[in-house]
């Protein structure tokens, strides 16, 4: 057995070729990749089904879709960009450079690797072709709220396996990063030494690991609440579906975290390359991250403020909510002072970390404001809702995550990438998401409310500028597609510290990474 | 940090059996919020249709249209028209509030050894109380068919409308049980159950 790895970590023997070096691969850098060319085809299908729902947003009235159509739309878009895109984008980085950074050869249990990978595209398949079977895909909301879940078709069955599959898929890949961060770092690499991106990532997997088991009791409760005659979430057998929202919601604002942790720690690297100084508020990041994390357990129930709570609790979930602003202030606050009297300069990368820090920040105010309980009762499920979740998840998470693909593209090609198309893809992203969702907050607090596909005729201009700036931001992503395949293909080639001022373990080895790295741990001092 | 694979290997498998131990019992932990959440609501008093015996002495509705300022006594007769049967009130008198919603109970028994069959009519005094007594069930709504000895107890459930003029203080009900003499022969099937069986 021992004699096998070491011949593996070696590189001794030619692996399979083709398809089955990609079905049975264990390198961290291969399935790091497989992860993100999914989720990218994940982004990709869920901006289809989002472009949907804005063409048929245009104009009032009902031109391109059924409402039953267009609420399986809203459904799936938001369960596919969660589940499909998001989450396995940051495995994915996780999976390349958490190995790379400090200093091991791989993850630590190489063959789980593969697996938590190849669970993911049956899921998607479940999930997508829920869409084809009889009564289509699941329309309940991709929070999936009983009762209407309880009731929906075949659909809804597919979806919770999906959830389950994809679910198992993530505590494995949690599993895996808490071991290989705990256990692999190269001598020297202590805890508080290790670059933000992996202390981000074992606070997320931590998260991880706490609540994707409570989402699949859930999603378990209602498959048995479907088909075995229990009674969690039916009123008539003595259930609550209230109790579903408490459950889910449990898992679902750690989630949220899950899905902005690891963009915190892409930034956190990008920042203190660009302004050519160490971070500022090294241990305060860390402690921040922490605090985030277990807050997030705390405040679950401010999701749930119009469904009937005593003003205890309200009060309650209203100042832990507002709490988290704390940590989350720290982390832009240290993000500006390294930027303060730093040597900056705009590459790709630091367009987008920057633009990632001003408009994520402007989906923490509105988060803020959505966390007072009384504005909160005004504003639940309307596109104020949609405008807030939107700029932290695409203008925090996906931002970021280009940010994070933009700066370490060299490392995985071996080429820099396009700077003049990088650029114009933030520019187009930027311009466009605010034209898209800047508007949503103005019809949410005019009482707009989503999930709907006809709408009042004062709300019609502000839909009709959402949807053109929709199709703008939507198509402006095909361009980080031509970046990424002219960056594979050649371009200038890039030095194993491909940018200036870059720190870390992975700018020592080469670019592009060879397929072995580390093989003999480095020592850091 | 080990530099042996060895025991790095077995740290490791330690370590992932840890943390899936963690994930099952979080998955445990799911299903336990469900008795926990229902115990909070318990507590708290919270979605009180969980339990909703356990609540209903304190927030059972009232009735906000008893006049409490008000007291009518009820008086209970009883009168028989040539039937062998004896009928009495449970209770001779009783003092209500108008809007108050009363149950009172007659007795009946059949002193004959064939099955009888009698209707009970109603009469107030004074008559015009009549208008202002609103009987809700009454044996009187139907027709009696009792077996040879049987004894029934028999409710009369009531509210005086609050609109009873003011000099009225005392009602009197009275009840005469005629007998249906052409349908005894029904009687030869199995008797019409009583509307509530009282102390049967």
């Amino acid at each position: 057995m021992a004699a096998v790895t070491h011949d593996q970590l070696q590189g001794h023997q030619p692996g399979p070729t083709g398809l089955m070096r990609w079905l049975t691969t264990t390198n961290h850098k291969d399935i790091g990749t497989m992860y993100m060319i999914f989720s990218f085809i994940m982004f990709l299908s869920g901006g289809v089904m989002a472009l949907t729902i804005r063409a048929e947003l245009f104009q009032p009235g009902l031109q391109v879709v059924q409402p039953e159509f267009f609420n399986q739309l809203t459904t799936m878009h938001g369960l596919v960009m969660v589940f499909g895109a998001i989450m396995p984008a940051f495995v994915g980085f996780a999976n390349w450079m958490i190995p790379l950074m400090i200093g091991a050869s791989d993850m630590a249990f190489a063959r789980m690797n593969n697996w938590s990978f190849w669970l993911l595209p049956p899921a998607a398949i479940l999930l997508i072709g829920s869409f084809f079977v009889p009564g289509g895909a699941t329309a309940a909301g991709w929070t999936l709220y009983a009762p209407l879940s309880v009731q929906m078709g075949m659909g809804m069955d597919l979806a919770i396996f999906a959830i389950h599959i994809m679910g198992i898929s993530s505590i494995m890949g949690a599993i895996n990063i808490v071991v290989t961060v705990l256990n692999m770092r190269a001598p020297g690499m202590t805890l508080m030494k290790m670059p933000l991106f992996c202390w981000t990532w074992l606070i997320t997997a931590y998260l991880l690991i706490a609540v994707m088991p409570v989402l699949a009791g859930a999603v378990t409760m209602i498959l048995t609440d479907r088909h075995f005659g229990t009674s969690f979430f039916n009123a008539a057998g003595g259930g609550d579906p209230v109790m579903y929202q408490h459950i889910f919601w449990f898992f679902g604002h750690p989630e949220v975290y899950i899905m902005i942790l690891p963009a915190f720690g892409i930034v956190s690297q990008i920042i203190p390359t660009f302004a050519r100084k160490p971070l500022f508020g090294y241990a305060s990041m860390v402690y921040a991250t922490a605090s985030i994390a277990i807050l997030s357990f705390a405040v679950w129930a401010h999701h749930m403020f119009a469904t009937g709570m005593p003003a205890a609790g309200q009060l309650f979930f209203m100042y832990a909510t507002m709490l988290i602003a704390v940590p989350t202030g720290v982390k832009v606050f240290n993000w500006v002072a390294t930027m303060w009297r730093g040597s900056m300069t705009f590459e790709t990368p630091m367009l987008w970390a920057t633009g990632f820090i001003f408009v994520f920040t402007m989906g923490g105010f509105t988060g803020l404001i959505c966390a007072i309980a009384p504005i909160d009762i005004q504003v639940q499920d309307t596109y104020y809702v949609v405008a807030h979740f939107h700029y932290v998840l695409v203008a925090g998470s996906l931002f970021a995550l280009f940010a994070g693909a933009y700066y370490w593209l060299p490392k995985w090609t071996g080429h820099m990438p396009s700077e003049f198309l990088g650029k114009l893809h933030f520019w187009c992203s930027i311009v466009f998401f605010n034209i898209t969702f800047f508007p949503m907050h103005f019809l949410g607090l005019a009482g707009m409310p989503r999930r709907i596909p006809d709408y009042a005729l004062q709300f019609a201009d502000f839909n009709a500028l959402a949807s053109v700036g929709a199709f703008g931001f939507g198509l402006s992503q095909l361009i980080f597609l031509v970046v990424v395949v002219k960056c594979v293909r050649g371009g200038e080639r890039a030095a194993a510290r491909s940018w200036e001022g870059a720190e870390g373990l992975e700018w020592t080895v080469p670019s592009p990474a060879p397929h072995h790295t580390f093989e003999q741990a480095p020592v850091v001092k | 940090m080990s530099t042996h694979p060895g025991r790095l290997a077995a740290e490791n498998r330690r370590l992932l059996l840890r943390l899936s131990v963690s994930a099952a019992v979080m998955f445990g932990f799911g299903f336990l919020l469900v008795p926990f959440y229902e115990k909070i609501c318990e507590v708290t008093g919270i979605n009180n249709f969980l339990r909703p015996e356990a609540e209903q002495g304190a927030r059972a509705v009232l009735n906000t249209q008893v006049d409490t300022s008000r007291r009518v006594l009820v008086q209970f007769d009883a009168n028989l028209h040539h039937l062998p049967w004896r009928f009495q009130p449970m209770q001779r008198s009783i003092e209500v509030h108008p809007g108050q919603l009363v149950q009172v109970e007659y007795e009946v028994s059949n002193t004959r050894d064939v099955p009888v069959t009698g209707q009970a009519v109603p009469s107030y005094g004074p008559q015009l109380a009549g208008r202002y007594f609103n009987k809700m069930d009454c044996f009187c709504f139907e027709q009696q068919t009792l077996a040879p000895g049987e004894q029934r107890t028999m409710p009369v459930v009531f509210v005086v409308d609050p609109a009873l003029p003011a000099d009225v203080t005392v009602i009197t009900l009275s009840y005469t049980f005629f007998e249906l003499p052409g349908r005894n022969t029904a009687a030869a099937q199995p008797p019409k159950p009583a509307l509530v069986e009282g102390a049967s």
